[in-house]
Order: C-alpha cells, then structure tokens, then sequence
C-alpha cells in the first residue's frame, strides 16, 4: 500500500527520534566493532536502503572511515512468494565489495515477525559467506514468528498483531522523517 | 498476466515492467552463486518441436537459476510420433500438473489453443510465422541498456519479414514503445499491407539503414521456404547483406542486432557481426534475464 493511503493512528517517533536512534545506533556499532575497516553496511530494500546510507554517513563522520554499502532484494527469497495475491515487485540488490571478508551490519526500518530478515539472510549467503551478520533496526515491534533478534534497536514499540502496522516514513521517498502505527 | 502468448495484447506498462524486472535479474546472473530459490517446487515443460539452440537453452537456464522443475520434451522420442495428437499430448502432459509450459511449434497459434485447454501457465517460444514474443523482449532489454529511450528511436529491421515471427513480435513491441521502425528487404518478402502494423517500407536497404539507431538483421529462413522468393544466396547477399558499408550509413552509434542463427556472409557480414557495434551476443546474455522476469511475473502471487 502507497505510504499516503494508509490510516494513521499515531505517531511514533519524529524526526529528532529518529535521529537520536540512529546516533545510538552508530555508537552502539561503533563500541562493537572496533575494526571498522572489517565492516560493512547492508540495507535491505527499500526503505532499510536508506537509514543504512545514513549510518554509513554517520560513521564516516564521527570516525573518518568510510564502510562499504550495499543493498539487498530479498523478493526473491520471501516464503510467502506464491500466497501473496501479486507477484511482489523484484528490485537489483548490489554489493561493489566481496562479502566474505566483512562483518555484514544488516540495516531494515521495522522488526516484525522476522521473516524478512530469514529472507535477507538467506540472499547474503548466496553472495558468499560473510564473517559474521549482524542486524540493526529502527523499530522493533515485537510478534516474531522465527529465533531472530535485532543488535541493535532505535525503539521498541507496542502493537496489535493483526489490526495494527508500523511504518517508516523517510525523507529521500516521503519528504518527511517520522515513524506512525497505522490502523490496518 | 498467466500466460505470454505474444507481444500484440501486451500493453506498454506490462512491457515495462518485464523489462524492468529483468533488470533486477541480471545480478543474480553475474554473481558466483548464480540460483535463487523463487520457484522451488514449480514444474516448468519446456516443448521444443522445432529446432532451437538460443532459445530452449536459455528458458532452462532462466528456470533452473529460479529453482525450478524442468523437463524437456521434443518431438522426436515423444509419442506424437506414433500418431498420439498435440491436443491429447497437451492433455497428458497436463495431467502431471505442470505449473508452465514453454512451447515452440511450427503451427502459428498454437499456444493460444493450448492456453485454452490447459490449465498451466503457456509461455510462447515461437510459433510458425505469429509470434517470438521473448525475443523481441529480449531485443527491447538490449536496446533499453544502450539507448536512453524508446520515443522516436529510428529501427531498420531487414530480410525475410514475411516469415519473421521476430520481425512481428519486435514490430508491435517497438511501435508500442513509439520507436520509428523501417523495414526492408526482397519485394517477395514484405508482406502486402504491412504499412498497417504501422511500419515503413524502404524501397532499399540502404533508405532503411541511413541514420538509423538500431539495425536488425533477420534469418534468411531456408526451412521455411525463404529460398524460393529470391533467385540464389548470392543475389540476396548481394543486395541485403548488412556489410561495413551499408552500416556506414547508419548512426555512428548505431547497434547491430540478430536474433540468431546468423547466416555469416548472407544476410550478415563478418566483420560487421564480430565488429564493435554488434550487440548480439548480448542479446543472448539478456535472454536469460528476460525469461527469468517472464516466469517471475506468470508464475508468482496467487494468479
């Protein structure tokens, strides 16, 4: 569904709440992972492309060292693939560095039942066997359905698992910074 | 979308985003681990009654890097050849719940009456004289990658047309797309009427290559009695042949195109087929891409 057509109940974090996160976040990357020249920033598509960006932007800030960036697609390995009603649309993922030799920070905006980030994953590895994966979200709104948790998290939220949804709104798509529960 | 019976019912939307999906497609070709797992469990037919290299070939590669199910059947060693009808093979095959069927016969239309009798998906890889309409997907990816649009693109399409089911399919597909297409070729060759599928007729080759963006080349088709509407291979060379000097009249940035088999020295020449401008191999490159697309998009969701 088009971010302008859905119903929007609350709103979660503004563009300041966003921002603080994400500052937390990088410390928080920064603090583990004291070889930054090891490490890679994967976004997953489409939104978690974009906060990934600026956590490699953040990091080239505070610690001058510019981290590879890559984006993955994961339409291709979803497992809802044939009970969805469309076909879901398929994008490029990209990666310039060879991924074997990094510890991979995968970036996506909302954790949820958690079979996107199987998904995400399960793509990595087809591009090579990454030295570790790590997983960094905006928002965890709890209902996961797989034994996956996130490293690194800007929020964590309340919601229904049926009648509620959670989304991001970013700048470079929405024109504006914020995350809102929407009712379903 | 079910089924891709052939360029003519498409509109421009869902050729652009065949071509745009085929697009994502072409990482996952480049990469050491070249499958993804999309259609595990899927079975995919490919039913080839017709010779074909390029083509069948290419649709396994594109179902087996999906994940798919493939069985390929011909003519020969299937029971059609004890008098079994295609109608009552089509019947059979479906039968074992097939999720796709690629079909490639000599009998224009056939895939649009398999698609009427069987439940599967019917993916056409060329029928008779109707329809190739991968090939010309395959063509307008090509073109898409080195071309910055479609609008006003000036194409010369040359040779047998009369029994080019890829000059049909690229027809509708660029003129959809608003390409200028211009064809050319023997008199015996260019349908009476053609002007209404909304193309140019050159009086020469050489009317059709000046200042054109893209030049395809088609097959002289022997099999399909090419041959008896021109006198000999040589005459044919001799005016339709896409040499180094007839090229010279096109765009400098012109791209040469064939679907292949190519026919070197008849309707092609070679230094011009393994020259710069040549594309042609990675047409056949982008195939694979193309189809991946075509059976994502038929076969995905729950339509």
């Amino acid at each position: 569904m088009k971010r302008r057509d859905l119903n929007e109940k609350k709103v979660l974090m503004n563009e300041e709440a966003i921002e603080n996160s994400l500052n937390r976040i990088v410390s928080e990357i920064i603090e583990k992972n004291p070889d930054l020249e090891k490490c890679a920033v994967v976004g997953i598509r489409t939104r978690g492309e974009y906060l990934a960006e600026r956590i490699v932007r953040k990091i080239k800030e505070i610690k001058g060292v510019t981290v590879p960036f890559g984006v993955i697609d994961i339409a291709l390995y979803r497992d809802d693939f044939f009970k969805s009603l469309s076909t879901p649309a398929v994008g490029p993922s990209h990666f310039d560095f060879d991924i074997e030799e990094y510890d991979v920070i995968l970036v996506d905006d909302v954790l949820f039942t958690a079979r996107t980030i199987r998904a995400a994953i399960e793509a990595l590895m087809d591009y090579g066997r990454p030295k570790s994966v790590q997983l960094a979200v905006l928002v965890d709104r709890g209902h996961r359905e797989l034994p996956i948790r996130a490293d690194y998290t800007g929020k964590i939220v309340d919601s229904d698992k049926n009648n509620e949804a959670v989304a991001l709104f970013i700048k470079e798509l929405d024109a504006v910074d914020k995350v809102v529960l929407v009712q379903k | 979308m079910k089924h891709l019976l052939g360029i003519e019912n498409l509109n421009r939307d869902q050729i652009m985003n065949i071509l745009e999906t085929a697009e994502s497609f072409e990482s996952i070709n480049k990469r050491a681990v070249k499958k993804v797992p999309t259609l595990k469990g899927k079975m995919v037919v490919n039913f080839f009654a017709e010779p074909s290299t390029r083509t069948r070939l290419s649709f396994e590669v594109a179902e087996k890097r999906l994940s798919a199910d493939t069985y390929n059947m011909a003519v020969s060693g299937s029971a059609i050849q004890k008098g079994e009808t295609l109608s009552d093979t089509a019947l059979n095959i479906q039968a074992m719940q097939p999720d796709a069927l690629v079909i490639r016969h000599t009998s224009s239309g056939l895939p649009n009456m398999l698609a009427d009798i069987m439940d599967c998906s019917i993916i056409n890889a060329g029928d008779g004289f109707h329809e190739h309409p991968t090939q010309a997907l395959l063509d307008a990816f090509t073109i898409k990658q080195k071309k910055t649009t479609f609008k006003g693109l000036k194409v010369a399409l040359i040779g047998d047309i009369l029994h080019s089911r890829v000059a049909r399919s690229n027809i509708y597909l660029l003129n959809k797309l608003d390409a200028d297409i211009t064809v050319s070729g023997p008199g015996t060759m260019i349908p009476v009427g053609i002007e209404k599928m909304g193309v140019k007729v050159a009086k020469t080759p050489a009317e059709a290559v000046r200042g054109a963006d893209v030049v395809m080349m088609l097959r002289v088709q022997n099999e399909r009695a090419s041959n008896l509407l021109y006198p000999d291979t040589r005459e044919y060379s001799k005016f339709f042949c896409l040499t180094p000097e007839l090229l010279s009249l096109a765009d400098s940035e012109a791209l040469v195109m064939h679907p292949g088999p190519a026919n070197r020295g008849v309707e092609i020449d070679d230094i011009v087929m393994d020259g710069e401008s040549s594309v042609i191999l990675e047409q056949v490159s982008n195939g694979v891409s193309v189809r991946m697309a075509v059976l994502y998009l038929l076969l995905g969701g729950q339509n």
